[in-house]
């Protein structure tokens, strides 16, 4: 009897200490957040008035929103090889896919530079082709791309990997070709994880500051505004803007995270 | 007419088929029975297209189809698991292969109609598969494979992911669907009784070869070698027929010999007596037991700590487990007269 209630109490004691140390994690990770946004709050209108600001928030948001479809439109196929079919040099493959997000961002951005930059390797053909790399759009797009895209092939690859091949055999059994299977069978039912890989992606890419400012200064990104409002104006003038940027990005994931709660569409309609 | 397979051969570690040669006639229904590891799914899925042999053909109602992708064969394929779409409800599920093959909806939507009555789960056509028992789910994936009208239907261990009341029930539902739609049958599996009961021909596998091929009733009673021996020779199992019924208590012939059993059933039936549920004797004794037979030892195995008698009774081959030591003490040999007995509740009908 008093064995266990030492036990109790010990358990007890052990399952405190993990709280504790677990509410100063949230709490160092949702602070700073709440407070740029709650102590900001009176700038925020006026941020929002702001042109410049306007422009850069969009930018944003339409730039990380291109370089999601492109990095959908090749990570997923990638992600499906990748789980689906065996050949040499998988292992090596896979396991440098995460190396944008492991090495610093501004040297992604030098390494993109030294290759897409003027007279560089692809960025000279390119450029004959009228398609610039410094100081674009594209730039900007191609920054956001390669820092993000793990993001998309991981997910999209978790999701491919939880759908067992029997359940596209018995398709192809049922006549079906591999095009109309994937279609039919493997994409709808990956297409929540390809969805939440979308969301990653997209976070990420509004947000990436380091690759993009090596590339592309302009058109401004609204990272790239804080930061120039910041070493410029000081804190008072880039908090609003940190804070509007919170809000919008947040908004649009909540929005997204509901709409994927949602019970998962039928792809036959009856 | 059939599948015919020939000389065929595949590595596909740790799975291996070793030069089969294998003919299924059109219309059969082909059990291929061996334990775990045999090679038996990968000959199905050969047979299907999902892998290319190393060597050899196979051939479904005279086409070569061994350079065919799984689309072109027209084989219907029931996986061990079901496989049935998450996404898509029951009657979705089995409308799939006519959807690919762009039947018009008014004739699939009868075609539907038709096999999930005649498989009787027209009651969850709305549901999806989570929401499905066992043997819905089972008869699911059998309508899927079904409804398309497959030249050939393969059965991988369908029976083995179900609780044996279910088995039971699935097993004559099988038949059932043979008996009524002729369709030539492949169906795998590791157990004795359904193979027996199922077979109109069956092929014992090891290996990643078919050691044997014959009726049921050749390859249990006429094993060809010891493997075979060990593993389908052991069980007694007779084709019989409920000839008459006291309260409780049927008696059955099993090919003029005449046994007690319990059960409900009437007609046609399988019968089955484990060895070591048989007292062997050299002399009538009196008891409680309702069935006594007598016979000769035709063989003995020497298993180490009990002995494997062969005794034939009436030209019908029994086999019985004694202990060692009450072996040594009955003296027993070759061509002696024995006495086996068991009681009607240790006979298993089927």
């Amino acid at each position: 009897m008093l064995r266990s209630a030492i036990g109790v109490r010990r358990y007890g004691f052990f399952m405190i200490a993990l709280a504790l140390l677990g509410l100063i994690m949230l709490a160092f990770l949702i602070l700073p957040i709440l407070n740029v946004v709650v102590t900001s709050q009176d700038g925020i209108l006026a941020a929002f008035l702001d042109a410049e600001v306007r422009s850069a928030i969009l930018m944003s948001l339409y730039t990380a929103t291109i370089a999601t479809i492109l990095t959908l439109a090749f990570g997923v196929p990638f992600s499906y090889i990748l789980t689906r079919s065996n050949f040499w040099g998988k292992t090596l493959i896979d396991s440098v896919i995460d190396l944008p997000i492991l090495i610093p961002h501004t040297a992604a951005g030098v390494a993109l530079l030294a290759l897409f930059g003027p007279r560089a390797l692809i960025g000279t053909p390119l450029s004959a082709l009228g398609i610039d790399f410094v100081g674009t759009l594209a730039g900007v797009v191609i920054a956001q791309m390669f820092v993000s895209a793990p993001f998309m092939i991981r997910t999209a690859q978790e999701a491919f990997e939880s759908i067992s091949p029997s359940l596209e055999k018995v398709a192809q059994s049922l006549g079906a070709s591999r095009l109309r299977t994937f279609f039919y069978v493997t994409l709808p039912l990956a297409s929540r994880g390809i969805l939440a890989g979308c969301i990653l992606t997209w976070a990420r890419a509004v947000s990436e500051f380091g690759a993009v400012i090596i590339l592309s200064y302009h058109p401004m990104t609204a990272p790239v505004l804080i930061y120039e409002r910041f070493i410029g104006w000081g804190l008072g003038n880039a908090g609003p803007i940190a804070a509007l940027l919170i809000l919008i990005t947040a908004t649009i994931f909540l929005a997204v995270r509901l709409f994927q709660t949602r019970p998962l569409r039928k792809v036959y309609g009856r | 007419m059939g599948v015919k397979i020939d000389h065929l051969s595949k590595s596909w570690p740790p799975f291996q088929i070793r030069d089969v040669d294998l003919s299924v006639a059109d219309g059969e229904y082909f059990v291929i029975l061996g334990p775990t590891g045999a090679g038996k799914t990968l000959l199905l899925e050969l047979i299907v297209g999902f892998h290319r042999p190393d060597s050899g053909r196979i051939w479904i109602n005279d086409q070569d189809v061994t350079l065919l992708s799984p689309e072109k064969r027209n084989v219907g394929f029931v996986f061990q698991d079901y496989a049935l779409f998450p996404h898509l409800t029951v009657t979705e599920n089995v409308e799939f292969g006519l959807r690919t093959r762009g039947m018009p909806k008014a004739e699939r939507v009868k075609t539907v109609k038709k096999i999930i009555d005649f498989l009787g789960i027209s009651h969850c056509r709305d549901r999806l598969p989570t929401t499905l028992s066992g043997g819905e789910q089972q008869k699911t994936a059998l309508a899927r494979a079904l409804v398309t009208n497959p030249l050939v239907f393969l059965l991988d261990e369908p029976l083995s992911a179900l609780d044996q009341t279910t088995q039971e029930r699935l097993r004559s539902e099988l038949r059932r669907i043979h008996r009524e739609l002729g369709i030539t049958t492949v169906h795998v599996t590791h157990n004795h009784a359904e193979a027996f009961m199922l077979a109109s021909r069956m092929g014992v596998m090891r290996n990643g070869s078919i050691v044997q091929v014959g009726a049921p009733d050749e390859v249990f009673r006429r094993p060809r070698d010891s493997f075979v021996a060990d593993f389908v020779g052991f069980e007694n199992m007779f084709k019989g027929k409920v000839i008459g019924k006291e309260r409780d208590v049927a008696r059955i012939d099993i090919g003029g010999l005449e046994i007690e059993a319990l059960t409900d059933r009437s007609g046609s039936c399988t019968v089955g007596i484990r060895p070591d549920d048989i007292i062997v004797s050299k002399r009538v004794f009196r008891s409680s037991v309702r069935n006594m037979v007598g016979g000769k030892v035709v063989d003995l195995v020497d298993m180490g700590t009990t002995v494997k008698l062969m005794v034939d009774i009436e030209g019908i081959p029994f086999t019985a487990l004694v202990t060692k030591r009450s072996f040594v003490e009955m003296k027993l040999k070759k061509g002696y007269p024995v006495y086996l007995s068991f009681k009607a509740s240790s006979v298993s009908v089927m």
